[in-house]
């Protein structure tokens, strides 16, 4: 098991008890983090790699794979394509280039490799770590080269599987909620998918790729975008650059969110429509990272006031000109069914309440669920297209540290929090300690700092002032943050907005910052 | 380049099927797969046992000894929790020998430990017709603190007057769990949960010898200054309601807890993706407490502290002409 860029113990922690039995009947845990995290306290390795030298690793450890002849040549021959260039490609990736670029010792590596491309079978876990990057998607691709060069995918117990961080991110792309795919990722580009859309909804559908969130801000800035209506989503204080993005915010002509917080972003708002907590207050599904539709349920009545999503939904539309009627969560789910059969065909209400959720694809009632994908790539002959290699370069972060800014500031979540806080700021623990920077014992001891001492960070972006903490789970050059309190410690105001070209995430995994102790006033408390 | 291929493993195996084991339960002739405990063998029998320790999320530790059956042949009782079939097996849940033992330790324990909030203890000692006034009236309950740092040899003589017990003031350490150990019989169940059966960050454990023995942190240091990462799986497997999340201790103790009002759904985690099942208890409109079920493949009835304590921001809302919400919840 690779665990790559994922800290699934604090993040994940009950899928983190299925790695535990796991590792408790053999299997070996490899932890690819640049922090010696609480996940890799438990990995038989921990290979803590420079921040942003994913593809490097990748393509160190397929370069050893191929000239130890552990690569997978009947499976590449049968169901990839692109091989040649690729194994080109990784030529220059020789086990000691690579642990340059890493900081990885290069016998580790090789061991790596070999126990990778030797495993009966092996999976690839990864999350942020991953995709916070300007290179997100290379990193994936990287990931998913590693898988077709040793046959790991497509079979029971291999693949490449991103943990999902929020209980609904899969659904939201399951039901469209991406700009080039309407709901069962059909392509919006296919003029027979969108007639058979056009023809349920009665309305013409533009042939035309949306933009995502990154985009959308571009576009504000340009003003190609002067109106917004936001969903549950506090892009004010978890999107990176904040103050740029509140700038933003602040340039529209007009701007809804549909909220059940006065979060920073209702605040800055024309129109805040208060919504029901959805996953309590509402009936509905969620899919989650394992591809489960599951059902959830109305336990309790909103408070006065707050209104079900679809039913506001519906009220906007009907202002709009398009009468929805009044569906239940249950009948915008069938019409979902039928638009996307191949997809969701078998899973009925009934049917997600009997079996506890099913795994898409489900095409029919008879059809159990898809516990994996990818088989047809073993089928002889293949089934569809071949899978690709891609070729990639190591392309480390934006903006590396200097004599200005000498530090690398990564962010990442704690376990008793959650993004921004708004939810998680509402129960109290004893592993709440509020926002700190998390600093070596070889920079604490350089800038004379203890634990606890007041800080100022900057960024060529913005300064905030944090208390420090020490922790041996960083090397020296690497500072760490979270986004949970962003009400006192802001750390987007930080982080730098370059994001990935393809999937628009930012780079919230490294920035240069400069950290400097803040002189206090003697008796004054800080 | 061609190679003998290897075999390579496409779909999970299927596992060969269980022999079967035939067995005799009270008179009757049962089959269960190989490896079936006898306990598992009276549930298909539709023959009820009682336990304390026992659950099926957990390895058996046979610790209560409420379980006890008779086999045929053997020396002692055996635990049912964890004596697995065997072929011509005769058992007896219901003899003499085995009421008369289960009787006894139910009387042990209502002596010595507080089971006001043990589900089903009341009628289980009605059923075994228990007395456990007869060992003499309860010891007073000792100060705070005063078990966890009683070091073995250092046993006080009993004072015959009294019946021995583990009663103490409820422990209230920290904002999430009260830990309530005049209530606990010593089951193990939150160790396993805690330790290797599930969560793996072995916070507690058990500390002492005999009358002594009791649960502890490391060193009996107060929660927060613990390993413990406030996942509740403790509080969900014990038994007696010696754990419990504040919530519930803090309605119960102004008599506000109301099972019978409470409403139940199970509805998805709105936090990570791994999408555990969140059994919602409400009353009066407010979510009480968080729980899993014990059958949920994904949980095995485990949360994490986001899952079960998470849920306090819905109630954080104001509604519509309340007090305004402070912009964070």
């Amino acid at each position: 098991m690779f665990l790559w860029g994922s800290n699934a113990r604090e993040a994940h922690p009950i899928w983190f008890h299925h790695l535990l039995k796991g590792i408790k009947n053999g299997a070996r845990l490899y932890v690819m983090d640049p922090r010696r995290t609480s996940s890799a306290q438990w990995a038989d390795v921990w290979l803590g790699l420079n921040v942003g030298t994913d593809v490097a690793l990748s393509n160190t450890m397929a370069r050893e794979i191929i000239h130890a002849g552990l690569a997978r040549m009947d499976f590449i021959e049968n169901a990839t394509e692109g091989f040649d260039d690729y194994k080109a490609s990784v030529e220059p990736f020789t086990l000691e280039y690579g642990a340059l670029i890493t900081g990885i010792p290069a016998d580790v590596i090789r061991e790596v490799a070999h126990t990778y491309a030797q495993a009966d079978k092996a999976m690839v876990c990864w999350t942020l770590g991953i995709t916070e990057h300007h290179n997100a998607v290379d990193n994936v691709l990287s990931l998913i080269n590693l898988s077709l060069l040793t046959g790991h995918v497509g079979r029971w117990g291999c693949g490449c599987n991103p943990l999902r961080g929020q209980n609904n991110v899969q659904g939201g792309g399951d039901m469209g909620a991406i700009p080039n795919k309407l709901p069962g990722f059909q392509d919006i580009l296919d003029t027979r998918v969108r007639e058979r859309f056009e023809r349920q909804w009665g309305v013409t559908l533009q042939p035309k790729i949306g933009w995502n969130l990154t985009e959308m801000l571009g576009a504000i800035d340009r003003d190609e975008l002067t109106s917004l209506f936001v969903i549950g989503e506090n892009p004010a204080q978890s999107d990176a650059d904040s103050n740029h993005v509140e700038h933003l915010l602040r340039k529209l002509d007009h701007l809804v969110v549909q909220e059940i917080f006065l979060t920073r972003t209702a605040q800055l708002a024309d129109v805040v429509l208060p919504s029901v907590a959805s996953w309590c207050e509402a009936e509905g599904t969620v899919t989650n990272s394992e591809r489960r539709v599951q059902r959830v349920r109305k336990a309790m009545n909103p408070p006065h006031g707050a209104r079900d999503e679809l039913w506001i939904i519906g009220e906007i539309a009907k202002r709009l000109g398009h009468d929805f009627g009044n569906p239940t969560a249950e009948d915008a789910w069938n019409e979902f069914r039928t638009l996307a059969p191949d997809f969701a065909g078998g899973m009925s209400y009934a049917r997600l309440d009997a079996l506890d959720g099913i795994q898409w694809p489900c095409p029919d009632e008879s059809h159990p669920g898809t516990t994996f994908l990818h088989g047809r790539l073993w089928e002889s002959p293949r089934g569809g297209r071949p899978a690709p290699f891609s070729v990639l370069e190591h392309s480390g972060p934006v903006e590396m540290p200097d004599e200005e800014y000498p530090l690398l500031l990564t962010t990442g979540r704690r376990l008793e929090s959650y993004n921004t806080g708004v939810m998680t700021g509402g129960y109290e623990s004893a592993l709440h300690h509020g926002e700190s920077i998390d600093i070596s014992p070889e920079d604490a001891r350089r800038l004379a700092l203890v634990d606890g001492a007041l800080v100022r960070v900057s960024s060529r972006r913005g300064v905030l002032v944090v208390p420090a903490r020490v922790d041996r789970a960083l090397h020296a050059g690497l500072v760490f943050m979270t986004l949970h309190f962003p009400d006192e410690v802001n750390t987007n105001v930080l982080t730098i907005d370059v994001a990935d070209p393809q999937s628009g995430t930012a780079e919230f995994k490294a920035c240069a910052v400069r950290v400097e102790p803040v002189e206090v006033a003697a008796g004054s408390p800080h | 380049m061609t190679t003998a291929a290897p075999i390579v493993q496409l779909s999970r195996r299927a596992r060969a099927p269980k022999a079967m084991v035939e067995l005799n339960v009270d008179g009757q002739s049962v089959s269960v797969p190989d490896g079936t405990t006898i306990l598992g063998a009276c549930a298909a029998l539709g023959i009820e046992i009682p336990t304390l320790c026992y659950l099926e999320t957990l390895r058996p530790v046979n610790v209560c000894r409420l379980c006890v059956v008779e086999v045929e042949g053997a020396r002692v009782l055996v635990p049912s929790c964890s004596r697995t079939v065997e072929a011509g097996m005769k058992v007896k849940t219901r003899s003499d020998r085995v009421r008369h033992t289960r009787k006894m330790v139910l009387e042990l324990l209502a002596s010595s430990v507080d089971l006001t909030t043990t589900p089903g203890a009341n009628e289980l000692l009605t059923e075994y017709d228990c007395d456990p006034a007869r060992f003499g009236p309860p010891a007073p309950a000792s100060a705070a603190g005063v078990r966890e740092t009683r070091l073995p040899g250092h046993h006080t003589p009993p004072n015959p007057d009294f019946a021995a017990t583990i009663a103490q003031p409820a422990t209230l350490d920290n904002d999430l769990y009260v830990r309530d150990y005049g209530k606990c019989v010593l089951c193990y169940k939150c160790v396993e949960a805690c330790g290797p059966d599930h969560q793996n960050t072995f916070a507690i454990a058990v500390a002492g010898r005999g009358f002594d023995a009791h649960i502890s942190t490391e060193l009996a240091v107060p929660l927060p200054d613990s390993a413990c990462v406030y996942c509740g799986n403790c509080i969900a497997v014990c038994p007696t309601g010696a754990l419990m999340a504040k919530s519930e201790f803090d309605l119960r103790a102004r008599g506000a807890w109301n099972e019978a009002c409470q409403t139940i759904t199970d509805t998805i985690c709105p936090y990570c993706g791994v999408g555990c099942t969140l059994t919602l208890h409400v009353q009066d409109g407010d979510i009480v407490k968080a729980t899993s079920p014990l059958d949920n493949a994904i949980t095995l009835g485990n949360l994490c502290i986001k899952g079960r304590f998470g849920w306090r921001y819905v109630q954080q809302r104001a509604g519509e002409g309340g007090p305004g919400a402070d912009g964070r919840g």
